[in-house]
């Protein structure tokens, strides 16, 4: 039997907290809700997860002996490139997600709640951040298993951590631009992949440039997939190059600063309908 | 019930590239009070609902829902409204627990207060045996309840729900009617959209039926009906029979005229109670030996109230073949807009 008086037991009294406690609290409860649906969608994991150990295979072992790189093994070589087109394809999921939501009518409950607006953009984004880092674990095993063998400080292997980070949330951000902007959540899927082809194998992620023709090349050397592969590279094999690493970061930090705020506009423009 | 409205809608217009969702919308409803927006698809239902939750901003008029301005005050209000809707927006890969925990954290909760409150409502709306499992696996009525406990979180003073019963099966739609009536008694002011005149007579104080974006007629569900005709009881005298000793018997259960039609030998007559006289009207007419082809009762629809209002009848749209409509029976199908 239903009993409908719903008033509660005791008195039920939103905190009185700064604004700013609130951006990132609300953030952090839908971050838990997205963590909290992975173990239940597993195919998701299991595929984005499967996905860069096939790549790590067919380079490694079918192509790999075809490709020749200069001061160290094509295996130590392809793991820096495995591990930057890993978090950049894993940031897909951040416009699959959104798109979801609003193709569900979720987010017209979370409008209508006195929670942060941003917190449906940010915790999604926390939460694939998470899951790009377990991610990144994994492969990292996977390719120990297959023969990799990085080089220098545990402390360069940790700041190429930080940078694949930095790369994963700042590509969730382009990321979730475009789930917003797609009108279903098959739209979303296939341009959010469609345009990191290019840049993925236009780059130094699985071969060296300088085979490239020279207009080819020119792209090759300074897009930000490259870039971010070769400073993670850099770390993981004892050869560090600042310039390359700035430059990396900066990328990111660029895409940020203009993304974020991109994201956030067209949010509330798509969701004020 | 106070005399301070506590949903008030002035003017209110939304234009959605050439078409004009909401044309000039007033309403209003007083504190503790239950009203009914009744109208077919594509009347404004929903855009209104939306503009009063803050979800929408109108392009002309004003609203106030709790004393709040739904746009310069919109924030604020958002800690005093609840909003269920016909899509039940709970997240289908949490369990039921997990939702309405979420909820809570959202609505600025302590952690405590909102896993009190979850198993607090979990309890009242018969779903603590679900509580753990994921709601991908509820019945459309199991949702319906989650996505309306979530929305009473805060036990707000004014609830929306937006056509909180389409879709559901007759036993679905009957538990909620429960539900929803129980909520007056709470003290909180209720907007429900509907297309079935049956659900805003069970629910509302007030109703007010809306057509192409403004209110074409307001009151209580018996001012309403007697602008429409309430219900009739409706036969067809078979072959042999007399319809002359037929009106004779059911003129004592008539409240107004009946009308007769020869030709095709059939009669309605207006009645009130129709359901206690049914048994009755039957022995009737086996007394009088009039033999039946078919005898039916029929109580007002949205097609009647449009009818009578409009001169045409609302469609019932995009009614599917297993959706459960009690009360309105798509008489003809013609375009809403």
């Amino acid at each position: 039997m239903i009993t409908s008086d719903i008033r509660p037991v005791e008195i039920v009294k939103p905190q009185a907290r700064p604004r700013i406690y609130w951006t990132l609290m609300d953030a952090l409860v839908l971050a838990k809700r997205n963590l909290l649906q992975i173990p239940r969608i597993p195919d998701e994991l299991i595929f984005s997860t499967i996905q860069p150990i096939m790549f790590v295979l067919l380079f490694r072992y079918v192509f790999g002996g075809a490709i020749a790189v200069q001061g160290t093994s094509y295996v130590n070589y392809l793991m820096a490139g495995i591990f930057a087109q890993t978090v950049i394809f894993g940031a897909t999921s951040t416009g699959i997600g959104l798109a979801n939501d609003l193709q569900r009518g979720l987010v017209d409950r979370f409008r209508s709640l006195p929670m942060a607006k941003s917190a449906v953009l940010t915790g999604r984004t926390i939460s694939d951040l998470a899951r790009n880092t377990f991610v990144v674990i994994v492969m990292w095993t996977v390719g120990l298993l297959v023969g990799f063998r990085p080089e220098g400080t545990v402390i360069a292997w940790l700041a190429a951590g930080g940078i694949l980070l930095l790369t994963s949330f700042a590509f969730s951000w382009i990321s979730a631009m475009i789930g917003i902007s797609a009108r279903t959540v098959e739209a979303a899927q296939s341009a959010g992949f469609i345009w990191l082809f290019p840049l993925t194998f236009a780059s130094s992620v699985f071969v060296p440039t300088q085979s490239m023709p020279a207009w080819l090349r020119v792209f090759a050397d300074h897009q930000p997939v490259s870039l971010i592969a070769n400073a993670v590279r850099g770390l993981l094999l004892n050869q560090p190059d600042a310039s390359t690493i700035l430059q990396a970061i900066a990328w990111c930090v660029g895409i940020l600063v203009v993304f974020v705020p991109l994201a956030v506009w067209q949010y509330g423009r798509r969701t004020a309908r | 019930m106070g005399n301070k409205p506590a949903i008030l809608a002035e003017g209110l217009e939304k234009q959605y590239g050439k078409t004009r969702a909401l044309a000039g919308l007033d309403l209003s409803a007083e504190e503790g009070s239950v009203l009914a927006v009744l109208g077919p698809n594509g009347a404004g239902k929903t855009t209104a609902v939306r503009i009063l939750t803050t979800l929408l901003r109108p392009d002309a008029g004003r609203a106030e829902v709790a004393g709040f301005d739904v746009v310069r005050d919109a924030d604020a209000l958002r800690a005093r409204i609840g909003l269920a809707g016909q899509y039940a927006a709970v997240d289908e890969n949490l369990t039921g627990y997990e939702n309405l925990e979420m909820f809570g954290r959202l609505y600025h909760l302590s952690g405590a207060t909102a896993r009190r409150r979850a198993n607090e409502l979990l309890e009242r709306f018969d779903l603590t045996d679900a509580s753990r499992r994921v709601v991908k696996t509820y019945s459309g009525g199991m949702r319906r309840r989650l996505d309306l406990a979530a929305s009473l979180i805060i036990a707000p003073p004014v609830l929306f729900l937006d056509e909180p019963t389409t879709g559901l099966d007759i036993r679905a739609r009957l538990a909620m009617w429960e539900v929803i009536s129980g909520l007056t008694a709470s003290g909180t002011t209720v907007l429900l959209t509907t297309q079935y005149l049956e659900e805003a007579d069970q629910l509302a104080h007030q109703i007010a039926v809306v057509d192409m974006g403004r209110v074409i007629a307001r009151g209580t569900s018996d001012e309403l009906k007697a602008r429409v005709g309430g219900e009739r009881i409706e036969l067809t005298v078979a072959r042999g029979g007399s319809l002359d000793a037929a009106v004779e018997a059911l003129r004592s259960y008539s409240s107004g005229n009946i009308q007769v039609n020869s030709a095709n030998r059939h009669l309605i007559v207006p009645v009130t109670q129709g359901a206690q006289i049914l048994t009755s009207i039957v022995r009737d007419l086996d007394a009088a030996q009039v033999p039946l082809d078919d005898l039916a009762l029929r109580r007002p629809t949205l097609d009647d109230v449009f009818l009578a209002l409009t001169g045409r009848t609302a469609t019932s749209g995009e009614l599917s073949a297993d959706e459960e409509t009690p009360a309105a029976r798509p008489v003809a199908r013609s375009s809403a807009r």
